[in-house]
């Protein structure tokens, strides 16, 4: 039994002296542990046990746009920017190839804003680039849309910088 | 200006509510801030206990905002019957109420915790008590003595001998704790590596709803506190979320993506199929009952930006609640159904607003930050909510009013996502 008290550390603050929004620099030490992102860690990976497997899958190829899984977005937006067509395309293009291979997309958010609503954000940035890919001739029943919310941060900062990080949609293929 | 409409409504409501009589002459208006002064004495025989009843009485009293502690120090002997105490003593330490009492063992290792209130003014008792319990209960005993004096001396029940929960998070670790009300006697009911979301009480208090990431991705399960059994009540494909109990205990209002974007769908507690109870083209999540079961709350962005609005608890055609700004989602009706607190966005500061429903006006209560999931005390008098500072959770709470804050800070890591349990059920 983890006994954690909650310290009752000021009992009554008068109205008037609330919560100041300093950005501290508070260190996080868990917002991105066990996050751990397939794509990304296998990209400087040189082992000779692993060369064989980059070589022969494009999903791991760094040299391959296959590689790239994350659509970033705007703040309040779920809009795929053009810059990430290219990479939609290719996954599609992949796909269409290899029809025995599902995705799931995941979609995630800045911490701003309420949690369970951010979940619902995520989802429906998933579900822009589901969309894309449906144009692009995936069928429905192959990609599953969830969503992370601002759960499983990329960037455990508290800024623009860390936020643009974690408006995002990962692209997961099955068994990875 | 709806915030000067507000506090005239609340001077309204005010009135209404003083005519419930409490025992005491005490006026509690809100303006100026009045305090109730009341005087806590040590019980006898309690400093051989494992627990001093009178500092968790006065605790708990404190926390409010509604009383003022009156200095105790240098009466002796302690008394313990009402012909023991003198009261010009304590009028001269301005006190408008007394607490005395003892403790005595009993047979079988039991010990009987006597308390007695007191109008100092009226030099009359207002209320006596006997408990007789395990030294183990003197805690969950002075929470008991901390609600009679409350309801006694403000008109309103105590909300002190209730549970909350919460998630904790640190170094990438998720645990549901559950924890009386002031913070003590904290229990992890669930550790994960993955998140851990919106737990939601049931009305007996007896299972915790909840969004687990498990199986990496958010499906609903459903926990019996007593057993620790879990069982995964929604686990349909895409997000299954925003677990919220009807009141009678038997459904869950849950979110799901199944059909495409968030929408809102009512299931058996125990899980099975799932009834759509929206149908819209954008995001419809976070649905909560009214208490009396006759409506749902919930967050809609049908209209362009994200707001809350109600519907028929059978579904049908929605009516929008929130109208000024651009974010207002995550309602909560309070205990007596009349209000309603959420989270409201204003210049990139997220707060936790409260809205008189026969009115629709409304009032931020904090200062805001990145404050979400409020949740209202069985009593309707305190709001928890997680008030981050800093990109760092902590629990808060506001009075009703907003007149009362507290904040309660953990040295564990980060806690959010905060739900007050109902009141005990004996």
């Amino acid at each position: 039994m983890k006994n954690v008290a909650l310290y009752l550390a000021i009992a009554v603050i008068a109205a008037g002296c609330a919560s100041k929004e300093t950005q501290t620099d508070t260190p996080v030490t868990d917002k991105s542990t066990g996050v751990s992102q397939p794509s990304r860690s296998a990209s400087s990976s040189t082992t000779p046990a692993q060369q064989p497997s980059i070589a022969g899958n494009p999903l791991r190829d760094p040299s391959n746009i296959l590689s790239k899984r994350s659509v970033f977005f705007d703040y309040d937006s779920n809009a795929v920017k053009d810059e990430y067509r290219g990479l939609v395309q290719a996954h599609s293009r992949y796909l269409g190839d290899k029809r025995d291979s599902k995705i799931r997309i995941e979609g995630n958010c800045d911490e701003r804003g309420s949690r369970e609503y951010n979940l619902a954000l995520g989802q429906r940035r998933a579900e822009s680039v589901k969309k894309m890919m449906n144009v692009l001739g995936v069928s429905d029943g192959r990609i599953e849309t969830i969503s992370f919310g601002e759960e499983k941060p990329m960037s455990p900062g508290h800024d623009e910088q860390a936020w643009s990080q974690n408006r995002r949609a990962d692209i997961k293929y099955a068994g990875e | 200006m709806p915030i000067f409409r507000f506090i005239l409504l609340m001077a309204v409501l005010l009135a209404v509510s003083t005519r419930a009589e409490p025992q005491l002459q005490i006026d509690i208006t809100t303006s100026g801030g009045r305090q109730i002064p009341i005087a806590v004495m040590p019980l006898a025989g309690e400093n051989t206990q494992p627990q001093a009843v009178s500092e968790v009485v006065a605790a708990d009293l404190a926390r409010t905002g509604l009383f003022r502690l009156v200095n105790t120090v240098g009466i002796s002997p302690l008394p313990t019957e009402p012909s023991e105490v003198n009261f010009p003593d304590w009028t001269a330490r301005t006190a408008e109420a007394l607490v005395i009492g003892k403790i005595e063992p009993q047979s079988e290792g039991r010990v009987e915790v006597r308390f007695r209130l007191f109008d100092v003014a009226k030099q009359s008792q207002l209320a006596s008590y006997s408990y007789v319990v395990a030294p183990a209960q003197l805690r969950a005993t002075a929470h008991r003595i901390a609600d009679l004096i409350y309801e006694r001396l403000t008109g309103d029940k105590g909300a002190f001998s209730t549970k909350i929960t919460y998630v904790v998070k640190r170094s990438g670790r998720y645990e549901l704790q559950v924890a009386d009300a002031d913070g003590f006697n904290a229990q992890s009911v669930l550790a994960s590596n993955e998140p851990i979301m919106s737990p939601s009480w049931s009305p007996d208090g007896s299972r915790l709803a909840y969004v687990s990431f498990d199986q990496k991705k958010p499906v609903v399960v459903v926990q019996n506190l007593a057993q620790g059994t879990t069982r995964v009540v929604a686990n349909f494909r895409g997000n299954n979320s925003a677990p919220a109990w009807s009141p009678d205990g038997q459904y869950l209002l849950v979110a799901l993506t199944k059909d495409g974007l968030t929408q809102i769908y009512r299931i058996s507690a125990s899980g099975g199929d799932a009834q759509r109870l929206t149908d819209s083209t954008g995001i419809d999540t976070q649905g909560v009952y009214s208490p009396d079961g006759q409506w749902i709350a919930f967050t809609s962005d049908r209209g362009g930006s994200p707001q809350v609005y109600r519907m028929p608890a059978s579904g049908g055609p929605a009516e929008r609640l929130t109208f000024e700004g651009t974010y207002n989602v995550g309602p909560r009706y309070s205990p007596d159904g009349k209000s309603m607190a959420y989270v409201s966005r204003e210049g990139g500061r997220f707060r936790i607003a409260l809205m008189d429903l026969a009115t629709k006006q409304w009032q931020p209560l904090t200062e805001g930050g990145l404050d979400d999931s409020p949740s209202f005390a069985p009593n309707g008098k305190m709001i928890l909510y997680e008030a981050s500072v800093g990109g760092r959770g902590n629990l808060a709470a506001v009075s009703w009013d907003g007149r009362v804050r507290q904040r309660l800070t953990s040295a564990a890591g980060d806690v959010q996502d905060p739900a007050w349990g109902p009141m005990p059920t004996n």
